[in-house]
């Protein structure tokens, strides 16, 4: 810092302000310290900017209208990518400073600035990355201040180039001198490159050994997909598997390797003018789609290319767009839609190296277009839908995390472990909570280190001490184990609780609350499985105002795979032994006679028959009655054979699932015996799928509007992965604000069991600052 | 059934119907204990038997009391010799299960190469107990030459599966719930020491030896995983499930390798004597199906994995309480 000599002129001391202003939120490598540069500079200011743990510093001074202007550009037109959460400025003693510079970065102290999430190549770049007079033209690695890889290769904080993957990439003197000129948009691009000092391609077949390299490698990997085959692509946060999504042979053999019979995969198109020419795309699906995040979006499918087994049987399509030069480059190479899976083996999380993809992939893919910038953590495509025109994430990854939310009334060094499924893991700060990537579900030994792994990045990354480790109460789930390894003392909170808190601390909320909490399952503080609760949530702690009549589960998680038990198991308790002999009824028929017997020899002795308030499994139970799905193999996909049914025009009398009151103390039920009754003599009777599909949507919405009337809470958290459901979003809120409610449902964090972790987090945190605990 | 207190009575259902079914020496010299001679050391178990039903496909209750202390001294790398018996009968057990019982006993031991060489009878009143319970406690000569237990195992070394899993098991389920499946389930209810004593004279270097009952494969290998401090790999297609106990499973949501057994046990040698083991096992036919399943890792310590299709392991856990659904 330069100490001149004070200005003597009393008129020029009066006019002459030092400012020091500390930008926090999402201001690093978004180009926030170059805008600082030309906006003080234009200004005639002198001082510096620098980034610091804690945000973005500036100290500043001049003339103090022209401060005061600074100041409001910061605010009102910080760069695109940048989110200010807070702008404090103090008043220093002016020195008679001269000239503006950016200073060099500040390590250490406590880390309350925000990760920035990678972002999708900008049209600047793209245009010269496809101009064939530009250095970096057809350079797949090109990036600038507006774009290219963040969270997916930062090691460590402040943001720099030192401690980026990029590090190994020593600059050259064209890309050095863009890095340092502050009048350039790859000013401190952290991660520029050129094909002269950046990370290269290379294509290798399936033993390893090298085909081609650079651009002949992408016209190579082009071609081998062109003719058919499976590729894994290494992109920004992990390999996909990249295959011609018209092609129906290729997608069968990817199908057939994966050993994934159903489950759609996920298509990203060369334009917007493709996906257009096939799905229907409201404006704002557009703008979701083109966002910075590029989540693979759900749409309406129309008809076109696609090779029925990319979706089979699904009215929708998940859909993408390029999101770095590389898909850019591959995608106009090849100008046709691709599959463009998550490369890993069922139930592992997706491959990140290229070393092991080798390993793990050999038996997937027919050859590897692999690149050697590291990826530094894995990172799955996010996943987002519209629910009522608005986009609702569904899977929270890719260009999203990490995700900040300020959450009141919470301490630092909470660190929670999710669920068990669509796992991700939440730390507290001092101000807020910090919800990292969706990790998948914990069914594999590599899942499970993946998720110690990201725990421990959490707590490094974000330089935090954690105090409490905060899981769920199921004593199955393998995130229980990663938490008991921490070693550090540990919380529960319950799973239908954590669900209600992740809506409300998505939404800035705090409780009171009635929160609807419906999903497949999860356990209740009484050792059963619940899934279709209505939780009274207060600032000092919760209960089960009422629940979904329960039912057994023949076999366990045998029924979560097999609707058709879920229907057996609801049948048995409405009609006992009777339930058995309708075989007229399409999941009963779908038994054999012995095991038919022998099942309800299991309901009659309660042996592994687990009853459960679920409503996930009552729309599996629905499902399997129509006749839509009696066996599933991935989660969710009978209730969602329910929701498509009830398509629009096809409007039902609602039907009546009435709110038992119980007796003092107990918890009330909403009973399904009425709309079950009604359910089959709809089915006898040959009534339309839609018309009964929609009656069954539109009495449980009403459903919803009873329990909040009778517990008389205006606020109604809508949670749980039944709330993936559009169709009972959408009719679910807008009967409750008919009916006077403020419903509030998911948007930034998925509903499923990706949000837990968060709740788990705020839950915990609350009930710390209420002096509860936080089982109470 | 109707002998409360001693007495006559008591004597007279002793002499009639118990002693024959033993018919040892021991047992004739009417005594308050039994002489024994032993040389060397020896291992010593005990173990009460509860089991409903009584009698079930592939065996009773008998047959179970004497193969299950039997094996516990098997598993410990000794030669079963002498066991005891506790009888506790309720009042009203049908004379005729008890008869088969005790004959099973005998019969059981005989197969085993034991003696029962010492027991004791009481009947309760009824509803005091369950029918009929036992204990048995045996008392065998080691021939181990090193003690065999999870402190030996080591990593390389092959865990060696003795037969198919969860006949046991499932064949009392279905025998006390009364699932009519097609194909009755025979228990595997059976005497191991012939064949782990064959592993000794086959010189094999046995590291440890776990007889697979409560909790079944799973647990048995995560108890042994973590007293050894040691991580176990083992591949899902090698382990034998007979079809029709696998279609049972499925139709009942069990996991096989969390069914109990009665009559198998995993065997840790060195990698490089798996094969002569194998042979030896299979020379006996509670162990005519041995194959090796998997083998044993240095870390992470007390992990369990199995390796499933695609080769995706995913963590192998022990069975705690009711199995819950996870999948939300
Ligand atoms: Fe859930
Ligand atoms: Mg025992
Ligand atoms: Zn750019
Ligand atoms: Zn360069």
């Amino acid at each position: 810092m330069k100490h001149d000599a004070l200005p003597t002129d009393p008129a020029a001391m009066a006019a002459v302000a030092r400012w020091r202003l500390t930008v926090r939120g999402t201001v690093q490598g978004v180009g926030f310290r170059p805008f600082v540069y030309r906006e003080a500079t234009a200004r005639g200011l002198a001082g510096w900017v620098r980034n610091s743990p804690a945000g973005v510093i500036i100290e500043v001074e001049g003339d103090a209208a022209a401060l005061a202007a600074l100041r409001d550009a910061i605010r009102r037109t910080p760069p695109a990518n940048a989110r200010i959460t807070a702008l404090e400025v103090r008043d220093l003693a002016p020195r008679g400073a001269a000239g503006f510079r950016i200073a060099t970065s500040e390590a250490g102290g406590p880390r309350s600035l925000q990760l920035l999430p990678d972002l999708a190549t900008c049209e600047r770049c793209l245009a010269e990355l496809l101009d064939p007079n530009d250095r970096r033209y057809r350079y797949p690695f090109i990036n600038c201040i507006d774009c290219g890889p963040r969270y997916s290769i930062i090691e460590d904080l402040p943001y720099d180039r030192s401690r980026t993957a990029m590090r190994h990439f020593p600059l050259c003197a064209a890309c050095r001198a863009e890095y340092h000129d502050p009048a350039n948009r790859r000013f401190h691009a952290e991660p520029n490159a050129c094909p002269a000092c950046g990370p290269r391609l290379a294509l290798w077949e399936a033993a390893g050994a090298v085909l081609a390299r650079d651009d002949d490698a992408l016209v190579g990997a082009a071609q081998a997909i062109r003719e058919g085959r499976i590729v894994a692509v290494k992109g920004l946060g992990g390999f996909h598997l990249v295959a011609d999504a018209r092609d129906v042979a290729a997608v069968a053999r990817l199908r057939a390797r994966k050993r994934r019979p159903d489950k759609p995969f996920a298509v990203m198109f060369p334009s917007l003018a493709a996906i257009q020419a096939c799905c229907d795309v409201s404006p704002a699906a557009e703008t979701l789609l083109l966002s910075a995040a590029r989540p693979i979006v759900l749409l309406p499918y129309r008809g076109g290319p696609i090779a029925p087994a990319v979706a089979p049987g699904n009215p929708r399509l998940g859909a993408l767009l390029p999101y770095t030069p590389l898909h850019h480059l591959l995608l106009r190479e090849l100008g046709f839609p691709v599959v463009a899976t998550s490369g890993n083996l069922g139930g592992e999380p997706i491959v990140t190296d290229e070393t092991l993809a080798l390993q793990r992939l050999s038996g997937l893919a027919d050859a590897f277009l692999v690149h050697d910038r590291p990826i530094v953590r894995p990172l799955d495509d996010s996943l987002a839908q519209l629910v009522g025109g608005a986009p609702q994430l569904l899977r929270h990854a890719r260009g999203h995390a990490p995700t900040s939310l300020p959450v009141a009334g919470v301490r630092a060094g909470l660190l929670a472990g999710g669920g068990h499924l669509k796992t991700s893991v939440a730390l507290t700060r001092e101000t807020d909570v910090v919800l990292g990537a969706h990790l998948g579900d914990l069914e594999s030994a590599e899942a499970c280190r993946a998720h110690a792994a990201a725990l421990a990045d959490l707590v490094r990354l974000l330089d935090a001490t954690p105090r409490l480790a905060v899981g769920d109460d199921h004593p199955g789930y393998a995130s229980r184990r990663t938490l008991e390894r921490t070693g550090l003392p540990r919380v529960t909170v319950p799973h239908h609780l954590a669900h209600v808190a992740a809506c409300l601390a998505e939404h800035g909320r705090a409780p009171p609350a009635l929160g609807v909490a419906w999903d497949g399952t999860g356990l209740g503080p009484d050792g059963t499985i619940w899934g279709g609760e209505f939780l009274r949530v207060s600032g000092s702690g919760w209960r089960r105002i009422a629940r979904l009549r329960p039912f057994p589960l023949p076999g366990g998680e045998a029924a979560v795979r097999e609707p058709r038990r879920a229907a057996l198991g609801l049948l048995y308790a409405a009609y006992g032994e009777r339930a058995l002999g309708m075989t007229d009824l399409t999941p009963l028929a779908a038994f054999a006679p012995g095991e038919r017997t022998i099942l309800g020899t299991l309901l009659a002795r309660g042996v592994n028959a687990p009853p459960t308030s679920s409503m996930g499994r009552l729309f599996d139970a629905c499902a399997a009655l129509l006749g839509l799905q009696q066996r599933s193999s991935f989660e969710g996909q009978a209730a969602m054979r329910l929701e498509w049914a009830a398509g629009p025009g096809t409007p039902g009398a609602a039907y009546a699932f009435p709110l038992r009151e119980a007796a003092e103390g107990a918890v009330a039920e909403l009973d399904w015996r009425p709309a079950l009754d009604a359910l089959l003599a709809d089915i006898r009777a040959g009534v339309d799928i839609g018309v009964i599909a929609d009656a069954w949507h539109r009495g449980l919405a009403a459903a919803i509007v009873a329990a909040a009337e009778h517990a008389g809470e205006r606020t109604v958290v809508l949670s749980g992965g039944c709330f993936q459901n559009t169709f009972l979003t959408e009719v679910a809120v807008a009967a409750l604000r008919a009916g006077g409610f403020e419903p509030l449902w998911h948007r930034r964090i998925p509903p499923n069991d990706g949000g837990l972790a968060l709740g788990q987090a705020v839950w915990a945190g609350w009930m710390e600052h209420a002096g509860e605990s936080p089982c109470a | 059934l109707a002998h409360g207190g001693g007495g006559r009575a008591m004597a007279r259902l002793i002499d009639a119907l118990i002693r024959p079914a033993f018919a040892d020496a021991e047992l004739d010299r009417r005594h308050d204990g039994a002489l024994l001679a032993l040389d060397g050391p020896a291992a010593f178990t005990t173990d009460s038997y509860v089991v409903r039903p009584l009698v079930f496909p592939g065996g009773d209750i008998g047959t179970l009391a004497v193969h299950g202390t039997v094996n516990d001294l098997a598993m410990c790398g000794a030669r079963p010799r002498y066991l005891s018996v506790g009888l506790i009968l309720e009042e009203g057990l049908p004379l005729a299960v008890l008869r088969r019982v005790v004959a099973s006993m005998g019969a059981a031991a005989t197969a085993s190469g034991v003696r029962l060489v010492t027991g004791d009878t009481k009947v309760v009143e009824r509803g005091k107990a369950d029918g009929l319970f036992i204990n048995t406690a045996g008392i065998g000569q080691v021939v181990a030459p090193v003690p065999v237990g999870p402190a030996g195992v080591e990593p390389g070394d092959a865990v060696i599966l003795s037969g198919d899993i969860g006949r046991h098991g499932m064949a009392i389920m279905a025998a006390r719930e009364g699932f009519g499946f097609e194909t009755v389930i025979e228990s595997d209810c059976a005497p191991l020491a012939e064949a782990v004593l064959a592993l000794f004279a086959a010189g094999v270097t046995v590291h440890c030896l776990r007889d697979l009952t409560r909790g079944g494969l799973a647990s048995a290998l995560v108890e042994i995983a973590e007293a050894a401090g040691r991580a176990i790999g083992i591949d899902e297609a090698a382990i034998p499930v007979a079809d029709h106990v696998l279609a049972a499973c499925e139709l009942l949501g069990l996991d096989p390798l969390q069914v109990a057994n009665e009559g198998r046990f995993v065997a840790f040698v060195p990698g490089a004597e798996a094969e002569r083991a194998l042979g030896a096992l299979r020379c006996h036919a509670p162990a005519s199906g041995a194959v090796v399943i998997g083998a044993v890792k240095e870390a992470p310590a007390g992990e369990v994995t199995c390796r499933g299709a695609l080769g995706v392991e995913r963590i192998i856990d022990m069975l705690s309480g009711e199995q819950l659904p996870r999948i939300c």
